[in-house]
């Protein structure tokens, strides 16, 4: 059974396993850093927004605000209601992060660069994404509480609902890569004269940025936590560690989101060539960072709209993504069908 | 090495499945059968049916469990959970089951491992399972599809039907 | 499939952009009557695209051959007569939705997939198209819990026996490596029937015969034929009935052809206990929608002996006795909806009591009906049983055809209760008022003409059925 790990390669094979060790740690170490200051961010961001400062007192700027709120929320007591589902109550954060962690693994952050090249990386992500409902709905039943129950109900609808409008706005750009591999989307999209598919797939991307926002529980979608109502919704009775593992997971899945934009819709780390073409010095900046700016531009929209906007009412959250989003995604896959058989 | 993969897959498909029936809790059931689907998913794998395997997990465990859950939450099903036995039935259904065993054991040795089609594992191979599948279905299998299609058609006029007001 | 063959398929398209057209029209359609009619209209011009359809596509998974025309024909009929009957009863029942004929177009659309499915796979989604719709069709009057009822149980029970037919696909498959009914057949040729093909034979069997309610598998059948709306009873005893016995001669004698030594015993064991309990069941019931039920039941008996006796002879009679039943069925459904008003059922025995002194016609049309259900001549019940029996007889089974006699005689006692009912006895109470309209009645005139012309001048069906199937 074991015979192969003793056969002659089997060092490569343990040099791939631990190339892939640490790139997953590499990538698992980053991201958490980056949801660390995306609190801060986010925090900063609706405070200047709404003409305040923001947080100031944890060193300069406060600066190390996050790591302060790390520290508390790990020494915080956890409680647990005493006619929970235990083991239910224990899996349900652990689900959500996880399904927020492993979409990491398909995403190419710049050439090359990528946990697992699978050839069905996009639907890797689908699926996930549609298992990070789980946490949310489990979380609410399990704490036996009305308030994250109703919660647990709101998200199992919504999540199922914007997920077909997500997947299906991502359909053009599969038709147009003709690929679900996100590194050779995001060679497909340099090798296009626009450099990007946001433009020909307008669409689309108005589609899956607003279905992003829902699937990820952000405002205005937020009816799942809602807190003027259900006064934090599904995790209502979580607190301590077991409560920032639903926080870490809303963020990574912001970054997912934010990801899968830009490697679908925006390019991935290349540059269009018309601005190259323009500006050769260019060529020369890592894809990393354009990768991390395109990513830090669409949060940053994420955070503007939470400021800005009001909350929807829940048939109406239903309603446009019902009778909106999915008409207009079916809408781009038929026209983008229809362009691309011409085109052939 | 396969056949290890083979056997964890199917021991904890086995041992799931069982759960799933054998739990009382609702809930857990559907928790039970989370994990079965993800290591149905993993035969998939096995077969390089990479697509399958995605679809399995974004259809069955994605929607379709989510459903029950959000049915189940829907339910009061208290007493259902103190109840000594859900139903009485369980002896008939323990005979099917063993039956529909019996039957898969003694049909064993009839099944053959050529077919009768123009896709080969060769050429599923080749121009890898996604293609294939796309291929097959949008050209020789693209009756079945479409009628697939008016089945789910049917499935959403008759739900929005049965939820209807009635007329006056 | 080359686009040149569009033709075979046509009929199939037709029929499903014109139940979407008809589902749309419901939307700005205020009068439900017309979109009944608009349904009529759909099959005439489905049925415009039947001549030139013959032909084979898709590597033979799907075949249009006179034999599949022939049910096409049948299905086709039998939505006419369904819809004819349907929107006075619709009204009264409260519940007057047009997507009710968009349904039946649909499992209509289902059925004719079924008739001319020449792989396993087209005919299984064929058949769920059909039974999903007739699912949402039995509970189709929501507020009254017999068709909540029924609704359930035949979902229930169809998903279960859908599981069989999978799993008896499935074992088709492995051990012949195909789902094409043709290849299969060659197959088979060269195998030795084995304990695993005879038991993947059994599951195909068992399938089929809860979809056409052979006894032991026909629970279902009484239950959900009572509680449905008494159009889609109709409906269902004929259409779908019709299509199950499509798919089981294409699958039996031609797919599982070589095997017929193994699963002749077993379909003549299916024949004579559903003969029994359908006829002997019939015998207790007060309810006449329930004794049709059961009746059903038995009628689906006699036609499998077609089955059996094979060849060119006997699929002829069995076809043609499916177009005679239906008929006969759907005239005899019509009486029951005739008799159903605002705040009577008139499903009872009991309601027939005297019908001959109030209402002559209705009772005499019940009469022909119930005559020929029984297959006293000179109705067409007479001629389809007695081709059956040649048939039987002409394949070596005459003791099969002598039971089959027998059985009809017992029938005799609870079709012509009723006659005795509606004659002998003096009416009850107040005159039962009838609930007719004008589709209703062409719906009755259609039946009963066809009832007598073909009992008295059969040849132009018979030499129809022989010619498809030769």
């Amino acid at each position: 059974m074991f015979e192969f790990l003793i056969r002659p390669g089997s060092f490569d094979l343990f040099l791939n396993i631990g190339i892939i060790i640490l790139k997953i740690a590499v990538v698992i170490g980053v991201v958490m850093l980056h949801v660390a200051y995306a609190t801060y961010f986010e925090r900063k961001v609706i405070g200047h927004i709404q003409v305040r400062m923001g947080p100031m007192e944890v060193g300069p700027h406060g600066i190390l605000q996050p790591i302060a709120d790390m520290l508390k929320l790990f020494f915080k007591e956890d409680i647990i209601p005493e006619k929970a589902d235990k083991p239910v109550f224990y899996f349900a954060p652990i689900i959500s992060l996880m399904a927020a962690l492993s979409s990491l693994a398909v995403i190419p952050f710049f050439d090359g660069f990528v946990i697992a090249d699978i050839n069905i990386g996009l639907l890797f992500i689908l699926a996930l994404s549609s298992l990070g409902s789980y946490g949310l709905i489990l979380s609410g039943w399990s704490s036996d509480s009305k308030y994250s129950f109703l919660g647990g109900l709101r998200s199992s609808a919504q999540v199922i609902s914007y997920e077909i409008a997500m997947g299906m706005s991502l359909v053009g750009v599969m038709i147009m890569a003709g690929s679900l591999n996100l590194t050779e989307i995001v060679k497909a999209q340099a090798a296009y004269p626009t450099g990007m598919y946001a433009i020909p797939q307008f669409l689309g991307f108005f589609v899956f940025i607003i279905a992003a926002i829902a699937e990820t529980n952000r405002s205005p979608f937020d009816l799942p936590e809602c807190e003027s109502e259900l006064v934090a919704g599904y995790f209502v009775e979580y607190s301590g560690m077991r409560f920032a593992l639903f926080y870490a997971a809303e963020y990574i899945g912001m970054i997912i989101m934010g990801s899968l934009a830009v490697t679908c819709f925006l390019g991935g780390w290349t540059i269009p060539a018309f601005i190259t073409a323009v500006l050769p010095f260019l060529k020369y900046v890592p894809g990393i960072v354009w990768f991390a700016l395109k990513l830090y531009v669409i949060i940053f929209f994420y955070y503007w709209i939470r400021a800005t906007l009001p909350r929807y009412r829940y048939d109406q959250l239903m309603a446009i993504g019902w009778k909106v989003l999915i008409p207009l995604s079916l809408l781009n896959i038929v026209i983008t069908g229809i362009i691309k058989i011409m085109v052939d | 090495m396969l056949e290890f993969f083979f056997g964890y897959l199917s021991l904890v498909i086995i041992i799931f499945s069982l759960l799933v029936v054998l739990s009382k809790n609702a809930i857990h059931s559907v928790l039970y059968m989370l994990v079965m689907f993800f290591h149905v998913a993993g035969i998939y794998l096995l077969l390089q049916a990479e697509f399958l395997a995605a679809v399995q997990i974004i259809v069955y465990a994605g929607a379709i469990l989510v459903l029950f859950l959000f049915a189940i939450m829907l339910l009061n099903l208290r007493e259902e959970l103190s109840a000594e036995q859900l139903t009485d039935g369980w002896p008939a259904s323990l005979a099917v089951v063993a039956g529909l065993l019996l039957t898969l054991m003694l049909s064993l040795g009839g099944f053959t491992t050529t077919f009768n089609g123009s896709w080969s594992p060769e050429k599923i191979k080749e121009i890898t399972f996604t293609k294939a599948l796309g291929q097959a279905l949008y050209t020789g299998y693209i009756l079945p599809f479409e009628v697939a299609s008016i089945i789910l058609l049917v499935a959403i006029v008759g739900a929005i039907v049965l939820a209807k007001r009635r007329l006056n | 499939m080359n686009f040149t063959d569009i033709h075979t398929l046509m009929p199939e398209i037709v029929m499903a952009v014109l139940a979407l057209a008809v589902l749309l029209s419901e939307l700005v359609i205020r009068r439900k009557e017309t979109v009944g009619l608009l349904a009529i209209v759909s099959v005439a011009v489905t049925a415009y695209f039947i001549p030139t359809s013959f032909g084979t596509v898709f590597n033979g998974m799907f075949i249009s051959d006179g034999y599949s025309v022939f049910f096409k024909f049948i299905f086709f009929t039998c939505l006419i007569l369904t819809v004819l009957i349907s929107s006075r009863y619709l009204e009264i029942e409260r519940s007057s939705h047009g997507e009710y004929y968009a349904l039946l177009m649909f499992a209509t659309l289902g059925m004719m997939l079924m008739a001319s499915a020449g792989d396993l796979i087209v005919l299984y989604l064929g058949l769920e198209l059909m039974a999903l719709s007739l699912y949402v069709l039995t509970g189709f009057i929501r507020h009254e819990y017999r068709s909540n009822e029924a609704s359930l149980k035949y979902f229930l029970l169809g998903a279960f026996s859908s599981a069989i037919l999978l799993y008896g696909i499935m074992m088709i498959y492995a051990q012949t490596g195909t789902t094409d009914i043709n290849t299969i057949s060659s197959v088979l040729t060269e195998k030795k029937a084995t304990v695993s093909l005879l038991l993947s034979v059994i599951f195909l069997l068992v399938a089929f015969s809860f979809k056409i309610a052979l006894a032991p598998f026909h629970m279902w059948t009484p239950d959900v034929y009572e509680g449905a709306p008494t159009s889609i009873t109709a409906f269902m005893s004929v259409g779908p009935k019709a299509a199950g016995f499509a798919v089981l001669g294409r699958v039996f004698l031609v797919g599982l052809y070589p095997l017929q030594i193994n699963w002749i015993p077993l379909l003549i064991g299916l024949s004579i206990l559903t003969m029994a309990v359908g006829n002997i069941l019939a015998i207790q019931q007060r309810s006449v929608k329930r004794m049709l039920a059961y009746s059903s039941i038995a009628h689906a008996g006699y036609a499998v002996i077609g089955i059996i006796a094979g060849g060119n002879e006997g699929v002829s009679a069995m076809m043609n006795y499916l177009l005679i039943y239906m008929f006969m069925n759907i005239g005899a459904f019509s009486i029951l909806i005739l008799m159903r008003s605002e705040d009577f059922l008139g499903e009872s025995l009991d309601d027939f009591k005297g019908l001959a002194k109030t209402h002559p016609l209705t009772a005499g049309l019940m009469l022909l009906f119930m005559f020929s259900l029984t297959g006293i001549p000179p109705t067409a019940g007479f001629i389809g049983k007695f081709y059956l029996f040649k048939a039987a007889v002409g394949a070596g089974y005459t003791w099969l055809a002598i039971v089959t006699v027998i059985f009809s005689a017992i029938s005799a006692y609870f079709y012509l209760r009723v006659v005795i009912y509606m004659y002998m006895h003096e009416p009850e109470g107040e005159a039962v008022s009838l609930s007719g309209s004008p589709s209703l009645g062409l719906a009755l005139l259609i039946s009963a003409l066809l009832v007598l012309f073909i009992g008295i001048y059969p040849s132009p069906f018979i030499s129809f059925a022989r010619i498809v199937t030769g």
